[in-house]
């Protein structure tokens, strides 16, 4: 079943994918921070990101099977 | 590099070594259940792991003394291509969020100890679920070969791996002697052994991190100036190939390799044997999703790893083995004692997924071989002192291998098993949500799928080797230069759907599914779940 909840979950992780894979959006030098170009920021900036989306995505899933097992009284989980 | 022998950092590095060793010995003590003749015993240290140890196991696991030697030693020789890495491991989580638990609850409702043992119950395949084992053994050889060179170049650099004219048995006695050790208590405490030293395995990883990548920039006078000289080295000309060396960039050519590298590699990286045991081993569904939010602080610490390649560079280093750049790097910036550390945590880096990976060969030679198709009446204490025998042979062939052969052999292996080991993903991940493919379809798509990769790597010619030169070739009807294992991939797919349509269209018979709808989500807790807990409550859930 399609609800919002799920459609967000669904969204946190496929974000790293299309970020990641798009190779264009990313190789470049500048803006450069200490030093460092963009290109190998931007992608370990991306580990937290990532990160973050999947903790998300964990909050909501455990919150969406609680729902789920309280309304089908605690059949499955 | 061989100028005698550094003594500290041998010290400390012998040290470390000694103390991991004892360690796993005594790891056989640690949550010991009753029954220890049991593959879930030795093979998955009781299925009882929480989310810190399951945490410290997969991190042991995934990232390797391998990885930490090669992937600064691509930056190193070519900059930004091998950088992949990391938006490799980025992706990996999200991934395995949506597939672990579901394998992870079917295995134990099911008593499954590999991916092969699912196979074989979802599709009612012995065929099947062979090739998935096989498969699985030989992408893990070359990988558990690897962490000796790991382990050898490290040795090389603290001038114990001796000159090239010296005999070969003192040559490699350091390495008999730290694999020797290694196999003892694989032997004797299982999974719990590597589970055990891979805590002080990453404490001095993250320690070593941390130092290099405040101190070495320091040293070398900021980001600026280790990034100029780093850009400076790849637009010098390579003689070989007269071609720059590499680029802090990749360029239009180069994205498509580094985009289907970092997918591929992170599609296949949960169909090697020994990131399932890890998996398996843990107690819940729970720990295994939690676990997807925390292992990437692992990713962070390969990205920053992977920056000393270009430390590396402004160094000065000059090695003709890449291998031994970051080795050589540590022993020129770190006084002696800690590069003494650095090394150990190199070296420990190789033994902890040395044992995982020979642990999860020799679950899968006894399970899906051995108790499939020798002895099918194998009883579990049969099983257990059958898989310790096999971890013993995978490890002494892997070092034969090391030993006998050219390190590049071990490489092209090792390329040849991620390509491998891709191809086994449509059936178990196929398997995990779907029983639509055809099992007979599935080992159709497996083989082409095989074939092909072989036969594509086998073609790509380096300036160094004329065949396995590298892992990325023009992909078919795009034109543009992708990873062979993801090309040989969707071409497995693809096969395995018509095949399938074809399969159902003349009645093949379909295989008996032991598996319910509601077994892949079932957790611990749950009727029918097989628990294995601590002494005190085990046998009661049986």
């Amino acid at each position: 079943m399609v609800t919002p909840m799920r459609v967000v979950i669904a969204l946190c992780l496929v974000a790293p994918f299309v970020a990641m894979l798009w190779v264009g959006s990313y190789a470049k030098t500048d803006p450069t921070v200490i030093g460092i170009p963009f290109f190998y920021w931007y992608q370990m900036l991306w580990v937290l990101i990532s990160t973050v989306l999947t903790m998300v995505a964990y909050k909501l899933w455990q919150r969406d099977q609680r729902a789920r097992s309280a309304s089908k009284g605690g059949a499955s989980r | 590099m061989n100028d005698g022998v550094n003594g500290v950092a041998l010290a400390v590095f012998i040290f470390f070594f000694l103390l991991v060793t004892v360690m796993g010995f005594m790891a056989a003590r640690w949550r010991k259940a009753e029954n220890e003749n049991s593959l879930d015993e030795w093979g998955l240290g009781g299925r009882s792991f929480g989310t810190w140890v399951t945490w410290f196991l997969l991190g042991g696991d995934l990232y390797t003394a391998y990885t930490f030697v090669a992937v600064p030693a691509a930056i190193y020789a070519a900059g930004a291509a091998g950088f992949f890495a990391v938006p490799y491991t980025i992706l990996v989580y999200p991934l395995i969020f949506t597939f672990l638990p579901r394998l992870w609850s079917v295995s134990h409702k099911h008593g499954y100890v590999t991916t092969s043992d699912f196979v074989r119950g979802r599709f009612g395949s012995k065929g099947l679920s062979l090739a998935v084992a096989v498969t699985g053994i030989l992408a893990t050889m070359p990988y558990i070969a690897l962490q000796l060179v790991g382990i050898q170049a490290v040795l090389d650099v603290m001038g114990v791996g001796g000159g090239e004219d010296t005999n070969w048995f003192i040559k490699d006695l350091p390495l008999l002697i730290a694999f020797g050790v290694l196999a003892a208590y694989t032997y004797s405490s299982g999974l719990r052994a590597p589970a055990l030293i891979a805590f002080v395995k990453d404490t001095l990883i993250y320690l070593v991190i941390a130092v290099a990548i405040i101190y070495i920039p320091i040293k070398l006078g900021g980001f600026d100036e280790i990034f100029a000289s780093a850009s400076e080295a790849y637009s010098q000309t390579n003689p070989a190939t007269g071609a720059p060396r590499g680029a802090l960039v990749p360029g239009e050519a180069g994205q498509w390799t580094y985009a289907t590298l970092a997918l591929g590699s992170a599609l296949a990286l949960f169909m090697y044997p020994h990131s399932i045991t890890a998996t398996l081993s843990s107690r819940s569904r729970e720990v295994i999703r939690r676990n997807t939010t925390i292992l990437p602080l692992y990713s962070l610490m390969l990205g920053l790893l992977a920056l000393l390649g270009f430390m590396a560079i402004a160094a000065g280093i000059k090695v003709s083995n890449g291998q031994l750049a970051i080795p050589q790097l540590f022993e020129t910036m770190f006084p002696d004692w800690f590069a003494g550390i650095a090394f150990a945590a190199i070296g420990i880096g190789a033994l902890v997924p040395a044992a995982i990976m020979s642990i999860a060969a020799a679950n899968l030679f006894t399970r899906n071989i051995y108790k499939d198709f020798i002895k099918p009446d194998a009883t579990p204490a049969q099983e257990t002192k059958v898989s310790k025998l096999v971890s013993l042979l995978v490890k002494v062939g892997a070092l034969a291998f090391v030993l006998t052969m050219d390190k590049t052999v071990a490489i092209n292996f090792q390329l040849l098993g991620g390509i491998w080991i891709l191809q086994t993903f449509p059936a178990l991940v196929g398997g995990l949500f779907t029983r639509w493919f055809h099992r007979w379809a599935l080992i159709g798509g497996w083989a082409v799928g095989m074939i092909y990769g072989t036969v594509a790597a086998y073609g790509v010619a380096s300036p160094t080797q004329k065949h396995f030169g590298g892992s990325a070739k023009e992909i078919p009807g795009i034109g543009e230069i992708g990873y062979i294992g993801l090309t040989a991939f969707v071409i497995n797919v693809l096969v395995t759907v018509v095949l399938t349509f074809v399969m159902r269209a003349v009645k093949a018979p379909e295989g008996i599914d032991e598996t319910k709808p509601q077994d892949y989500t079932a957790d611990a807790g749950d009727p029918g779940v097989q628990v294995e807990l601590p002494p005190a409550t085990a046998g009661s859930a049986h």
